[in-house]
């Protein structure tokens, strides 16, 4: 099994880097862009130890410990088998 | 008074910290590695600048879970004094042995140079040889020193007094122009600016050193 885990910043807090990156593609004449948020991206193996409830359970775990700053960061995951 | 610098893989201003502390205050200064839980009796810990683990995931994410800040933590929650300058700040955030977080500089550049901060509050460990509204020169260098927390907690540190150092001109985005925060109890500081770097007329100001004299101060109020 591998998981996906996505961290982004908090809707409430500025994303220079996003906000760079929108201001880059309208002054390269890309259409229809209203907003960009930058993140980061995780795959993770599983090794098979784990059932689908547990390893759900397990990757938020990691994800709320140790990938993102709840201070700051949100994140979501999905798991495919 | 003893002093403890952490050295984590990548710390690079330690060696700054420990010299200000030997050369300058002229106090015992030991190195404290950080796989050890061993503070070794300091009464104070310097959690020094650089790039603790590469910065990999994000500024102090990976120190944080050291075998010395399991020790760091229970020394602070027992009233023990902690500095946290630059990425040591970033370190103590994350933490959570203080509030808030350190987001990317608003202008998306790392930033080197002097920086003038005024101090707001002379009542801590880390001040008490300044005066309030006092401006020092003292340097910056980082890529992450923009303070951010939520609005209650923002309030609370207004509220209480814990916005220890304000720039008098914000070069990063920080909230509140917040350079430098303590805990509740006053005996944990963070702050971006790094004092170890302003300690000597040769290094182009010795501002910072109020800083070092306050805690040699607060040992001997304690």
């Amino acid at each position: 099994m591998k998981a996906y885990v996505y961290v982004t910043l908090k809707k409430t807090v500025l994303d220079p880097q996003g906000k760079t990156i929108q201001g880059a593609l309208r002054k390269l004449g890309y259409k229809g862009v209203d907003d960009v948020r930058q993140g980061k991206f995780f795959e993770i193996m599983l090794d098979g130890g784990l059932d689908r409830t547990a390893a759900e359970a397990e990757i938020a775990r990691i994800a709320r410990e140790v990938l993102t700053n709840p201070v700051i960061e949100e994140f979501r995951y999905s798991l495919e088998e | 008074m003893k002093f403890g610098v952490i050295i984590f893989p990548g710390s690079n201003c330690d060696h700054d910290a420990y010299y200000t502390v030997r050369a300058v205050l002229e106090q015992p200064v030991t190195f404290l590695w950080h796989e050890s839980h061993d503070l070794e009796n300091c009464d104070v810990v310097i959690v020094p600048g650089g790039f603790a683990y590469g910065d990999y995931l994000r500024t102090g994410a990976i120190a944080r879970f050291s075998p010395v800040m399991e020790s760091v933590a229970r020394f602070a929650a027992g009233g023990g004094l902690v500095m946290g300058i630059c990425n040591g700040f970033q370190i103590l955030c994350e933490a959570g042995l203080l509030p808030g977080a350190l987001l990317r500089n608003a202008g998306l550049k790392y930033i080197s140079k002097p920086v003038q901060v005024r101090v707001e509050s002379a009542d801590t460990p880390f001040t008490n040889a300044c005066r309030k509204g006092e401006v020092l020169t003292i340097p910056i260098g980082h890529m992450e020193g923009n303070y951010f927390c939520d609005e209650p907690t923002l309030q609370a540190l207004q509220r209480e007094e814990r916005i220890v150092f304000r720039y008098v001109e914000n070069p990063n985005g920080s909230l509140d122009n917040i350079a430098g925060i303590s805990n509740p109890g006053r005996n944990v500081l963070g702050m971006m600016p790094h004092p170890e770097r302003a300690s000597e007329a040769l290094l182009g100001s010795s501002e910072g050193f109020k800083v070092f004299q306050s805690l040699l101060g607060a040992a001997v109020a304690r």
